[in-house]
């Protein structure tokens, strides 16, 4: 080695060198472990719930999915019921925090004066940061007894229009997937309208120039030019939210009622699979205990699947940008 | 002609009312949660809370859930800070353009929204579960499993805003200091990590402010104690499973404990994510 080189290197910098070079090798293998456990934590997850559910989902797969029966004394196992709230109530939170995180996207890009989009944005990012067992109570000792008082006139009023019309009738509970839904509202609200600002935000003003030179209003900027440039990411922000109401616990569990009768109504109690699994896994042993871990899986593995999607939406709007 | 316009100016005023409707609505909720978390917590705020444990009940206090909770927050950040840390300094300065890279950034922005109870299950199906058969149920729930739980919930979090934050150190700073012949180790812990030392710190403050008001992980992992345990091995109240026992009790007086418990890990909680938004912004301008 040191007959070819023409000037040798000093004993202790080829030294020096060569333990350099096996600690970056070490260091940059420690990083590289530290990076893979966030895979493994994923991974794991579904795995571990997979495993834990095993004795339900690979003896009875289909019953389980598609029954309504959930007896845990005789052992009956049928996952419809909290499968059918968890939608439900999701989609009751969508269809009522989509337009409204829509508004509130506009209302901070477009409309407010300058001095006021800091401190709004801020407040309805608060939103986000509420613990959810705060939703609950909240939920609980006061949405609830609130939702009972207008629950009549909804009777009256949205319950006699035909089709729709059986959605809304049922007794004054307060409880119930309709109250869950506008908890679930109000929390992924944040969510949605802080990816609708910052994608609205993206946009080239020569392009709203442009059309309001030609006479749009504000209205036909946004709806026109703002929103069709934005399709993709506003799409996987919506999408985003539907995955946190998917996997949303605490705020539900006091206002659900606990019951699993899938009924037309949603003002009648429901369950979703998040709130069995925090009502009962404590008391649950053997099969029950398997079923909802297994439970656990299945909604695992669909907020993956509707995270998935809103990322890949999002990425789109980045790639656009150049970034 | 006109008419037109008139209908164009008409729905562009209904749509503009109707926005700033729609941001009342969110800001009366916000006050709304907010009003009756503040209005029944302080009713109820007393000097026994912090001394008296659960297990008086309702003449008792949170002593011992408000330990369980410290411990347990510590312990999870203790776990999740240096692998988020160096996770994250692994997407930025090592893989920020490897298929690993992307595929680890990917998978993070998921599990950062991944529903905390599944991650629950996890925690219970790989931890509780074995340590129950190990030593013949002698050691079952636990204040470490709650920890491991929660630290899945602050990892993604630390992971992003490291990765984000390195990214912003200009490029001139690695220049000169592996011109200087410094191996690439000491460059990122000496050079790189100390420069965005500010904006790391405000994502653990983050993950922090997230992970102290979940609920969904701990209850089948600490589960919950009414007595004052310090040992991590143990059985571990916390502030936010009392919190869901007391409001699931028929019993006025544990709601009236609960709600000033809901108060202090609100203050907690909202205090925090107010400190890292007065960091980022300070952050911000030094940067531009």
């Amino acid at each position: 080695m040191s007959a070819t080189s023409a000037e040798p290197l000093p004993r202790d910098t080829e030294h020096r060198s060569r333990t350099d070079a096996r600690h970056d090798l070490f260091f940059r293998m420690l990083l590289r472990f530290c990076a893979l456990l966030v895979l493994a934590a994923l991974l794991g997850a579904a795995l571990s719930t997979l495993w834990g559910g095993r004795e339900v989902l690979f003896t009875d797969g289909f019953h389980f999915l598609l029954s309504s029966d959930w007896n845990p004394v005789e052992n009956q196992f049928g996952a419809l019921a909290p499968i059918v709230g968890t939608l439900v109530t999701s989609l009751i939170a969508l269809i009522l925090a989509v337009p409204v995180s829509f508004g509130i996207a506009l209302f901070l890009t477009e409309i407010a004066p300058s001095w006021m989009r800091g401190p709004v944005s801020s407040a309805i990012e608060l939103l986000a940061g509420i613990p959810s067992i705060i939703y609950g109570m909240w939920g609980l000792f006061v949405f609830v007894p609130f939702m009972a008082a207008i629950e009549p006139t909804l009777n009256d009023t949205l319950g006699n229009i035909p089709v729709i019309g059986a959605l809304f009738q049922g007794p004054p509970l307060g409880l119930g997937l309709l109250t869950a839904g506008i908890v679930l509202a109000v929390m992924i609200l944040p969510f949605i309208s802080s990816v609708m600002r910052e994608v609205f935000q993206t946009v080239p003003a020569r392009l709203k120039e442009s059309s309001y030179a030609l006479g749009s209003t504000t209205w036909e900027v946004v709806w026109n030019i703002v929103l069709p440039y934005t399709r993709s990411a506003v799409i996987g922000g919506i999408f985003l939210g539907l995955g946190r109401a998917l996997g949303e616990t605490m705020a539900v569990t006091f206002v659900l009622g606990n019951s699993y009768n899938i009924t037309a109504s949603l003002l009648m109690p429901g369950t979703s699979i998040s709130s069995s699994i925090a009502n009962e896994f404590n008391e649950a042993v053997g099969l029950h205990r398997s079923a909802l871990i297994a439970l656990g899986f299945l909604l695992f593995v669909v907020t993956f699947i509707v995270l998935l999607i809103a990322r890949l939406m999002l990425r789109q709007l980045a790639r656009k940008e150049g970034r | 002609m006109s008419a037109i316009y008139a209908r164009r100016s008409a729905t562009n005023i209904i749509a503009l009312v109707l926005s700033g409707f729609a941001t009342l609505i969110g800001l009366i909720f916000l006050v709304w949660i907010l009003w009756i978390t503040a209005e029944n917590g302080l009713a109820a705020l007393k000097p026994t809370l912090f001394t008296k444990i659960t297990a008086y009940a309702d003449q008792g206090g949170l002593a011992n859930a408000i330990a369980g909770s410290l411990i347990m927050d510590l312990m999870a950040l203790l776990i999740c800070a240096p692998i988020g840390v160096l996770a994250g300094t692994y997407l930025a300065e090592y893989a920020s353009s490897t298929r690993l890279g992307a595929s680890v950034r990917f998978l993070n922005d998921i599990l950062l929204s991944a529903p905390s109870i599944v991650l629950g299950l996890f925690v219970y199906v790989i931890i509780v579960l074995p340590t129950t058969e190990l030593t013949n149920g002698r050691i079952t729930f636990s204040g470490f499993a709650g920890s491991v739980a929660l630290a899945l919930i602050g990892l993604p979090v630390i992971v992003r805003t490291t990765d984000e934050m390195l990214q912003l150190v200009p490029g001139t700073l690695r220049e000169a200091a592996l011109s200087l012949g410094i191996p690439q180790w000491k460059l990122t812990v000496q050079v790189l990590i100390r420069a965005a030392f500010s904006g790391i710190l405000t994502g653990v403050l983050l993950a922090l402010a997230r992970l102290a008001g979940e609920t969904a992980p701990l209850l089948f992992t600490a589960f919950g104690n009414n007595f004052m345990t310090l040992h991590p091995l143990d059985k571990m109240a916390s502030m936010p499973v009392t919190i869901y026992q007391y409001t699931n009790d028929p019993n006025p007086a544990l709601h009236a404990i609960a709600w000033a418990g809901a108060l202090l890990i609100t203050l907690f909680v909202l205090a925090l994510s107010l400190l890292t938004r007065i960091m980022f912004s300070r952050k911000k301008v030094s940067y531009e």
